[in-house]
């Protein structure tokens, strides 16, 4: 597995602000990064050292083994770049907009047409091509920019708050796209979000970027299990009655290291897989069981317990 | 490079802003050469025989201005109107970053919307100019002679120069402002105080210069600060160099003692001799041009692009 993009001690400095301090990221080819924080934490900085379009203070950054500040065409020409908000010619039709993106990539034009329409069908805008930019509601423009990314057929994409703005459905519709594309064409995802929800569903890897220190990066559950330690086995229990009784047979079981009352059950946070026991215990008394769910430590808390530390 | 110049010169040819513009200039452009070429046929004894065509360009009836001068007075309004939002558009509709984060180099889309510019401006400045040479034939009988048409078009390189001038001033507003209006208002008030405050400036100054004028010499002393003063104007720089260039007649700026217009022969000037005496001026509104783009050029080439 070949790294995409890499950062070493990457920093900007706005005359005496620290908009990204030594950062130190690596994603590696054919992965969805997801690049948290929260705003103003230096995550669209970052992004634009990396295409070359701010120039760093110091560190060094290489993108797809170029440097994106000497080397800033090699890098262009093999990432696409949504950025927040992307703006479009609103006189021109989407068709329009994207030949002409194409024709700045020096793409020939029959190929770019074909490119077109089927980059347009990929993100589900093929009825609408003809249309002006400016008749397009938000997430359709959203799209369109994706469209656009895709045009250049990137190795790499890096999409700056792709969800920002969005209703939750046309939100989801967008990151099961990129998800797609990524498993589609082995297409190497960065994506900057401080919606943590949203994002935590479809990324491989996170790093999350306070007041612009990368505190912690990892796959999802190294990270959470970096933070709760060794209490990796969270449970939902839930009985249809006699919730009362079954506290203090709960505490007996080895194992369970807290206990929470939660509505009709508990919430139990053990050191090991405690079901068959709870099973038995049930059948034993029983009782009848409602659910049984184990509860990975969210992105939230995570995200939450780093903000709080930073 | 070429895929911004073409997309900007499109852009420009279908904006509706251009068509105001060029329905703006082309009615009032037919109007004087009208009304000029009306004053001609009802007095063709002052007119000159063998420069009727130009004399057609520079000679204003009593209401209306002649054609040179109000080139002079609505260039600068093209150049502003073609280039205040070219950069500050771009951010504002947050196309400026999607663009620059495809493989091209900086340069080339500052270098093509700039190019896109001129060539409207040379495409204007050239169709008003074959709209006036055909109305002057039907006005006058006959067609301007190789004199003429090559006094015509050195005018019109210098016209492009001077339209190019506030063209590159909007264009560097646009890109210091990042605000659309921000930029068209600072273009304005340069060209406000560039056509008439410059006038009221250059006369100040040379009233310190010379204060009372009593002799000749030192009235054509005071027109002289007058004029070198005035000159900081790229108007007053066109305005001069239309002076000498449509009137062979012309041999000097501002005022001649009668000392020094003595033994003159009152023959007209042949083309070199005229573009040697405007040559400064040529070259000194090509700078000015070459300065305001360059000052854009390496500020748009280290600024940061922030979507």
């Amino acid at each position: 597995m070949s790294t995409v993009v890499e950062t070493q001690n990457l920093t900007k400095r706005y005359h005496d602000k620290l908009a990204v301090n030594a950062l130190n990221l690596t994603i590696n080819e054919g992965e969805i990064f997801g690049f948290l924080g929260p705003n103003g934490a230096g995550k669209t900085t970052t992004i634009l050292m990396l295409l070359g379009l701010t120039e760093a203070t110091s560190g060094r950054a290489s993108v797809c083994g170029f440097d994106p500040t000497h080397e800033s065409l090699e890098v262009k020409r093999r990432v696409g770049y949504l950025p927040e908000n992307p703006g479009f010619y609103e006189d021109m039709s989407a068709d329009e907009n994207l030949l002409y993106m194409a024709r700045l990539n020096r793409i020939p034009d029959d190929e770019a047409r074909r490119r077109t329409s089927e980059v347009l069908d990929q993100v589900g805008l093929s009825e609408d091509g003809r249309r002006l930019v400016r008749e397009f509601s938000r997430g359709m423009k959203q799209r369109l920019g994706i469209a656009e990314v895709l045009v250049k057929k990137p190795r790499a994409v890096i999409l700056d708050e792709p969800t920002l703005g969005i209703d939750p459905d046309g939100a989801i519709r967008i990151l099961e796209l990129i998800k797609d594309l990524n498993r589609e064409r082995n297409l190497t995802v960065m994506l900057s979000s401080h919606q943590l929800q949203q994002v935590q569903e479809i990324c491989s890897r996170v790093g999350i970027i306070v007041k612009g220190r990368l505190i912690v990066q990892g796959r999802m559950d190294e990270l959470g299990r970096a933070i709760l330690k060794e209490r990796q086995w969270n449970f939902l229990l839930e009985v249809g009655a006699g919730a009362n009784s079954l506290e203090s047979d709960l505490r007996a079981i080895n194992g369970i290291d807290e206990i929470e009352k939660r509505g009709q059950g508990f919430f139990l946070r053990c050191t090991r897989d405690v079901r068959p026991e709870l099973a038995s215990l049930l059948a034993r008394k029983n009782l009848p069981l409602l659910q049984l769910r184990s509860e990975d430590p969210t992105l939230e808390e995570i995200y939450l317990k780093y903000f709080r530390e930073a | 490079m070429n895929v911004v110049f073409w997309k900007e010169l499109a852009d420009h040819f279908s904006s509706r802003r251009f068509m105001i513009l060029l329905a703006l200039i082309v009615l009032i452009g037919l109007w004087a050469t009208y009304a000029s070429g009306q004053a001609i046929r009802q007095d063709t004894e002052s007119a000159p025989t063998q420069y009727a065509f130009l004399f057609l360009l520079t000679s204003g009836t009593g209401t209306v201005f002649s054609l040179a001068t109000f080139l002079g007075f609505f260039g600068p309004l093209v150049g502003i109107t073609l280039g205040f939002d070219s950069i500050s558009g771009e951010y504002a509709r947050g196309t400026l970053s999607r663009v620059l984060s495809q493989p091209i180099y900086r340069d080339s889309l500052i270098n093509g919307k700039f190019f896109a510019g001129l060539t409207t401006v040379a495409i204007l400045w050239g169709s008003i100019l074959l709209l006036v040479i055909g109305l002057g034939i039907t006005l006058l009988g006959f067609p301007p002679n190789a004199e003429e048409l090559w006094r015509m078009l050195i005018f019109t390189a210098v016209g492009i120069f001077y339209v190019g001038f506030w063209l590159a001033l909007a264009m560097l507003f646009s890109l210091l402002f990042q605000k659309t209006v921000t930029a068209a208002l600072a273009s304005m008030a340069v060209w406000l105080f560039m056509t008439l405050f410059v006038v009221i400036i250059s006369q100040g100054v040379a009233g310190i210069v010379v204060p009372d004028p009593t002799t000749p010499e030192q009235l054509a002393r005071r027109a002289d600060v007058e004029n070198i003063v005035s000159r900081i104007s790229p108007s007053t720089l066109f305005s001069e160099s239309v002076s000498i260039l449509l009137n062979p007649a012309a041999r000097v700026f501002g005022l001649a003692l009668q000392s020094q217009a003595e033994g003159i022969l009152p023959t007209p000037l042949e083309l070199g001799q005229s573009l040697n005496l405007i040559w400064p001026h040529i070259t000194t509104l090509f700078g000015l041009v070459a300065i305001c783009f360059g000052i854009s050029y390496i500020i748009f080439m280290r600024a940061e692009i922030r979507a």
